[in-house]
């Protein structure tokens, strides 16, 4: 089966597609070299907490587009966060230039005991109608939940017949949360509805304008790229469906995170022609350099690609210095989804701490473009050196409490919440930042570090914390083997 | 359980009952359940972690050979694996739609752990069968059944005539849950009860639910969610129960709730100090006064405009409670009011009834409507003179922004505020309640 099928309705999960693993000891070094012979197999565990679900992960980018309405097929459980994403809209509108952020359109089909038994296809319909007359949606996004699978609702003919009724995209996306333990997987069906049902073949291509996948981060792209005459098109917070549908008319494509665009970068260059580049994203000094080149090559101006790089790093170097020496040798854990870990790997490093370990949601072995040229945990140990006690765990929360208490870093860097409060705990500044392009470019390695050396030095919270804190695991469980609950050992 | 379609949830799914073992100290929710759903729970409701909740509760994470051979296997490993990893007095397993679909027995794996001594319980709350207002009484409820029961001997029924169980605010899902709670415990105690107050850090944990026998009678202060627990009570261990259907903010309520709880309490032989109990009810009254005497000027006299009308998005105890507070407390005068937690049909008619007590001079009135979205474009078509107020939930704030309502966020999901041991019930609430209003009035003063 080919990994980008545009006429299929359902992407396969991440597992099958890419091989990805959730559970991995051992070093990165390591890791990336068991990548590059083939599958590498994951073990299982014996305990788990509980994980997170593609259908946020879908929803995330569907929901942030302007003028789309988004319809979560299942219990009104299974669109219960979705809530955040009206938050997150409203508050980094300002970000984007959105002066009028409008109310996010997200429903339930509130499916019960009923549906269950007799399928829940025809209230699909009918809220599919209902939701267009409420919202006038220029496209409406159903995604389906783990009840509604396992009942056998046909949402690929409710959804194909309700956009022939209405005349607008209605676009099924199969992302049940039981399907994959990679919930990223989420990431990539979204973008594959998008990708089969709302980018259009490209009439002409527009040379000044790049297509940029990532969330709803700072705009550093637009001012990045005006120097080459350039500028983003952003895939998909705030963008338009209009908007989306010309994605394949731009010269190139960028990814903010690798683990995020994956499968959309790949998409677009095999089935619509758009370039990708395919170097991982800006972070550390050397990927920079590497970046911007790649940049300057794919749209010919590399004279212009020498000109930022020799300017910014006569002014940023120097700054880094300074940051470096406050910073030199300090222990820093990681916990991060994969190519975000990965990034943070490479930033810390060219600050001058020391990775002890890190804690990495998952581990694609390689990704939807299909080279090695991508792979972001190869080039921040080529770049940086190895890292010790890589562990690949998909926010397994014992496992992480457990290293934090045997390794005593002395500061913890997290992206994806719930994981700082544990550094804390133990009394180890914690630091989450949650705008993914805070930390890219030589500017960003200045704004990161300045906020590193703040939180390392600002520590009286988290010191309190600790001494009065419940932490309700047993002291036999932190004296173990961090991967004790992995199967194949005890 | 179910109806049509929802936009802008105000509520979960049964699931999200979980958030009621979270607030039993020491207590581990176990989830045998999609890898989803624990996220959901948490995203819904925010900060909300507790001991052991959010990324701390075991879950079977169920992928497709769950789905197809069933997930026993792997929930006893857990189980096990749980008594090993986390410090816990009492585990509770709940189920998500996929364990509930796939049929799993998870009643016969929990005895295997009973019969060595763990204090484990079973409930199904498969989000397609329930929400979480209903699935909280079927939380309290196993509980009863499977952990307080095996106490019993220790535990006579009824043995302990001043004493009280009290189900009020549903864990989480009132976000003035511990300070309502902690305001009821505080104001029966001055009244001579001692209180089960069973959730939150005035509980005394699992010892209180092996007593819950004990206790004379209930109280339930709710319109309809928890009358399923004091049904039960009744019906297993002969406890009456007194109810008072809304929730009692200010002084007025807050009275009429301590007044018929006392004569409650006499009918059925309850040995208090009456006399003391009605001079500590006279002397909190008074106290409030006092602050009003202060306010009235302000609300009487500020020139600058002061919301004169209310409409509130919520959960049915505290649409009327809030409403009747407001009008005789504040002046602010209920309009149009939305109950938007699914209000089964048999109590819809009781909770009118309640609303129309607000006044012989008005009616007020009332939709139960659980699809909030529909209830904002409710709210977009009416107009009136004056100033506006909007009492709802985070979704909320654009609606209030794009009608210039004066805003208060006082249910979930709640991303613009925060709320930490804040409670509206009770003499205090009440107070809490005009400062929160008159505040965020204040503040758009710039
Ligand atoms: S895991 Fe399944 S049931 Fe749970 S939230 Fe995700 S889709 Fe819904």
């Amino acid at each position: 089966m080919k990994k980008i099928d545009l006429t299929m309705p359902e992407v396969e999960v991440r597992e099958t597609r890419l091989g990805s693993i959730t559970s991995f000891q051992g070093s990165a070094g390591e890791l990336v070299k068991c990548s590059g012979h083939g599958r590498i197999q994951g073990k299982k565990r014996t305990f788990s907490q509980c994980i997170d679900c593609s259908i946020s992960k879908a929803a995330c980018m569907v929901t942030l587009i302007q003028d789309a309405a988004v319809i979560c097929h299942g219990p009104v459980g299974c669109a219960s966060c979705l809530h955040e994403f009206a938050f997150t809209y409203r508050v980094n509108a300002p970000l984007r230039n959105v002066a009028h952020p409008t109310q996010r359109r997200i429903f339930s089909t509130n499916i019960g005991e009923e549906e269950t038994v007799y399928g829940g296809g025809d209230k699909l319909a009918e809220t599919i109608r209902d939701v267009y007359k409420r919202t006038q949606a220029k496209a409406i996004f159903v995604l389906s939940t783990c009840a509604a699978a396992i009942i056998g609702d046909d949402i690929e003919s409710v959804t194909n017949e309700l956009e022939s009724e209405l005349g607008i995209p209605i676009i099924a996306i199969f992302c049940e949360g039981f399907r994959s333990k990679v919930w990223t997987s989420g990431f990539d069906a979204g973008y594959h509805g998008i990708a089969r049902k709302l980018i259009k073949p490209a009439k002409t291509h527009k040379q000044d304008v790049i297509n940029v996948i990532n969330f709803w981060g700072s705009d550093v792209f637009t001012q990045w790229f005006a120097a080459f005459g350039v500028k983003p098109n952003y895939i998909t917070p705030y963008s338009t469906v209009e908007s989306l549908s010309h994605s394949s008319e731009a010269a190139a494509t960028i990814q903010a995170c690798p683990t995020l665009g994956s499968y959309l970068g790949a998409a677009l260059e095999q089935e619509f022609g758009v370039p990708e580049i395919k170097t991982p994203p800006p972070y550390g000094v050397l990927q920079t350099d590497r970046w911007f080149r790649e940049l300057g090559r794919i749209l010919g101006k590399s004279e212009i690609a020498e000109q930022i790089i020799a300017e910014k790093k006569a002014t940023y170097l120097p700054q880094l210095e300074k940051i470096r020496a406050r910073l030199e040798g300090k222990l820093a854990y990681v916990t991060a989804g994969a190519a975000h870990g990965h990034a943070l790997l490479s930033v810390l490093r060219e600050l001058g701490l020391k990775a002890v370990g890190a804690a990495i949601f998952h581990h694609d072995p390689i990704y939807d473009s299909n080279t090695q040229k991508a792979d972001a945990l190869a080039q921040t140990v080529r770049d940086y050196g190895d890292i010790p006690n890589y562990n690949v765990c998909d926010k397994q929360e014992f496992e992480l409490v457990n290293m934090l208490h045997h390794l005593q870093p002395d500061v913890l860097l997290a992206r994806h919440g719930g994981m700082t409060l544990w550094g804390a705990k133990f009394g180890i500044p914690s630091l989450l930042i949650g705008d993914e392009h805070f930390s890219m470019g030589y500017e960003g390695l200045i704004r990161y570090g300045k906020r590193l050396i703040e939180v390392i030095e600002n520590d009286e919270f988290v010191k309190n914390l600790a001494k009065h804190t419940a932490n309700p695991y047993t002291n036999w469980w932190l004296e173990q083997e961090p991967y004790t609950f992995l199967k194949g050992k005890k | 359980m179910a109806g049509k379609m929802i936009e802008q949830e105000r509520y979960t799914c049964a699931i999200g009952a979980l958030q009621s073992v979270v607030a039993i100290p020491k207590a581990l929710p176990i989830l045998h359940s999609g890898p989803g759903c624990g996220m959901m729970v948490r995203g819904f409701f925010e900060r909300s972690t507790g001991y052991a909740g959010g990324s701390t509760s075991p879950c079977t994470n169920f992928s497709e050979s769950e789905v197809v051979f069933g997930g026993i296997d792997k929930l006893r490993k857990i189980i096990t694996n749980s008594y090993k990893i986390l410090n816990s007095d009492l585990q509770v397993i709940l189920t998500g739609c996929t364990a509930g679909i796939v049929g799993d027995d998870i009643d016969s794996l929990a005895n295997e752990f009973r019969e060595i001594g763990r204090p484990i319980v079973t409930v199904e709350t498969a989000g397609f069968k329930n929400n979480n207002f209903v699935a909280h009484g079927d939380v309290v409820n196993a509980i009863i059944d499977q952990y307080t029961n095996k106490f019993i001997d220790e535990n006579p029924v009824r043995s302990e005539k001043r004493t009280v169980n009290l189900f009020a605010s549903i864990p989480y899902q009132d976000q003035f849950w511990k300070g309502n709670l902690r305001t009821y415990k505080h104001l029966l105690e001055q009244l001579g009860f001692k209180v089960h107050i069973l959730f939150g850090p005035e509980s005394a944990g699992v010892t209180e639910w092996q007593q819950i026998p004990r206790a004379n009678f209930n109280v339930l202060v709710s319109p309809w969610y928890g009358q399923s627990i004091v049904e039960h009570l009744k019906n297993i261990y002969g406890q009456p129960f007194f109810k008072f259907p809304h929730i009692p903010i200010g002084a007025n309520e807050t009275e009429k709730f301590l007044y018929t709880l006392l004569s409650f309490a006499e009918e059925n032989d309850t040995p208090l100090d009456y006399k003391k109990a009605k001079l500590f009810i006279k002397h909190e009254s008074a106290a409030y006064y006092e602050e009003l005497d202060n306010l009235a000027t302000f609300l009487l006299e500020f020139r600058y405009g002061l919301p004169n009308y209310v409409h509130i998005i919520h959960d049915a105890g505290y649409v009327v409670g809030l409403a009747k507070f407001l009008l005789h407390e504040t002046g602010i005068v209920p309009k149009e009011q939305f109950i938007v937690d699914n209000t089964p049909e048999k109590f819809q008619q009781d909770i009118r009834t309640d609303l129309k007590g607000i006044s012989t001079k008005k009616n007020v009135p009332l939709l139960f409507e659980p699809d909030a979205g529909k209830v904002q474009n409710i709210i977009r078509d009416i107009t009136y003179d004056g100033r506006g107020l909007l009492i709802g939930s985070g979704w909320d704030k654009e609606l209030s922004k794009e009608k210039h309502f004066d805003f208060l966020s006082a249910s979930v999901p709640s991303p613009y505020r925060l709320v930490l041991c804040t409670g509206y019930a009770g003499f205090h609430g009440g107070l809490r309640v005009m400062e929160d209003i008159f505040n965020t009035v204040l503040a758009s003063y710039r």
